[in-house]
């Protein structure tokens, strides 16, 4: 499984990046080849409008099957939503953390946005 | 005969709550001019003018629409949008109707016609009368976030308005889209602040605004006893005419918080409203 993970920095023992749309970056893991590559975000980090949206676009196109990130607002879990990946709320923990409770079941995906519109 | 244009006269500010609503309604009362209630994101002018509801009518907006079907998910739509309101999902575009300016562009370069526009209602504008005014309001409906095509439509609206030689528009706060939308095309600009750092600040980003638009603008202090004197420096400093002044006193507030104009409560402010309207606009009064 492929997942996606919003990140401060480019390690697995980075924390997971509370904010989806404004992320500094997105860590795509492959969980079964354990192969760790790095999504920027920054065109998104200023953008005005639509972050959410062309961050959920990006994640998209690498093809991943789950994202993790700590809050995420109506219009990027509508774009998730209708490409079939599973959403996971976390923040507690690091990115790897977060992949391991995935993968042994702990963690659950989530059923709705967390966020308004805009958070930041 | 012909009906000529009337003066526009656009009260704005860059803060909010410094008293473009009192100013606006007590000049349209002298003046015995129509005001439009252009700050449709919470349009408050009916509160003093508590006019009878004569019309509303709705005001639309195109956005697009997706016929699935014929969408092959090439993705000329998503690259055309500056405003990220189409994405290509599962090959198939999906529209965030919110983010839309309703350019009509997706429509345009779609190479299937997979896209049509349909109308989304954003809000309505109202005609109100009262013993004291002609009201004209725009009112955006709730969940809807893109202001200026209804302010557009505020302003436009005529429909059983008498004819006027001077129109009053009450405008959003800031200096963005609404605000801007609101002020193009006007006569004159008046900016009303208040004598606090942030009235100030705002004011500066205010008078940067009209400058760039290059409308004519005079400043009107509100509570302008109050505060400092650095808004009344910095009008010298950059040689603009503060023509209106409207004292702190508590028993204006006390008479604003019952709904009543400024007019009732202070009642000399009258003429000084009167001489300035007659110089800006001779003839605008009716």
């Amino acid at each position: 499984m492929k997942i996606a993970v919003s990140a401060t920095e480019s390690t697995l023992s980075t924390p997971i990046d509370s904010r989806f749309g404004r992320a500094k970056q997105f860590l795509i893991v492959d969980t079964d080849s354990n192969a760790l590559a790095v999504l920027p975000n920054t065109q998104n980090l200023n953008a005005a409008q639509g972050a959410g949206i062309q961050a959920a676009q990006n994640v998209v196109n690498a093809g991943v099957q789950a994202v993790i990130t700590g809050n995420c607002g109506p219009k990027a879990f509508r774009v998730l939503k209708a490409a079939g990946i599973a959403i996971y709320h976390c923040s507690d923990r690091s990115a790897g953390d977060a992949i391991k409770a995935i993968l042994s079941g702990t963690l659950q995906p989530a059923e709705s946005a967390n966020a308004e519109s805009h958070w930041s | 005969m012909v009906q000529t244009d009337p003066f526009v006269l656009a009260v704005a500010s860059g803060k909010g709550g410094t008293g473009k609503t009192t100013l606006s309604v007590a000049l349209a009362q002298v003046a015995g001019a129509p005001l439009y209630d252009c700050d449709v994101e919470e349009p408050n002018a009916h509160l003093f003018v508590r006019p009878q509801w004569q019309d509303k009518q709705d005001v639309t907006r195109r956005v697009p629409l997706i016929e699935t079907e014929l969408c092959t998910g090439c993705g000329a739509c998503t690259e055309l949008c500056q405003f990220n309101a189409l994405i290509i999902v599962g090959h198939k575009a999906m529209v965030f109707e919110e983010l839309c300016h309703s350019c009509g562009g997706c429509r345009r370069v779609c190479p299937t016609q997979a896209i049509h526009e349909t109308d989304v209602t954003i809000g309505s504008v109202s005609l109100g009368l009262s013993a004291k005014l002609t009201l004209v309001q725009g009112c955006m409906a709730i969940g809807q976030v893109m202001a200026p095509p209804l302010i557009r439509a505020t302003r436009n609206y005529h429909h059983n308005v008498p004819p006027a030689k001077l129109a009053i528009l009450d405008c959003p706060p800031g200096t963005s889209c609404p605000m801007i939308t609101a002020v193009r095309g006007s006569d004159f600009v008046l900016l009303v602040t208040e004598p606090t750092p942030f009235g100030l600040n705002d004011l500066q980003l205010a008078v940067e605004t009209v400058r760039q638009l290059q409308l004519p603008f005079a400043v009107a202090i509100n509570r302008a006893d109050s505060g400092d004197r650095r808004v009344h420096d910095y009008c010298q400093r950059e040689g603009i005419e503060v023509v209106i002044e409207i004292p702190e006193l508590r028993h204006v507030a006390e008479a604003y918080s019952r709904g009543e104009t400024l007019l009732e409560a202070l009642p000399q402010q009258r003429q000084l409203l009167q001489n300035w309207l007659h110089q800006l606009c001779p003839g605008g009064l009716a």
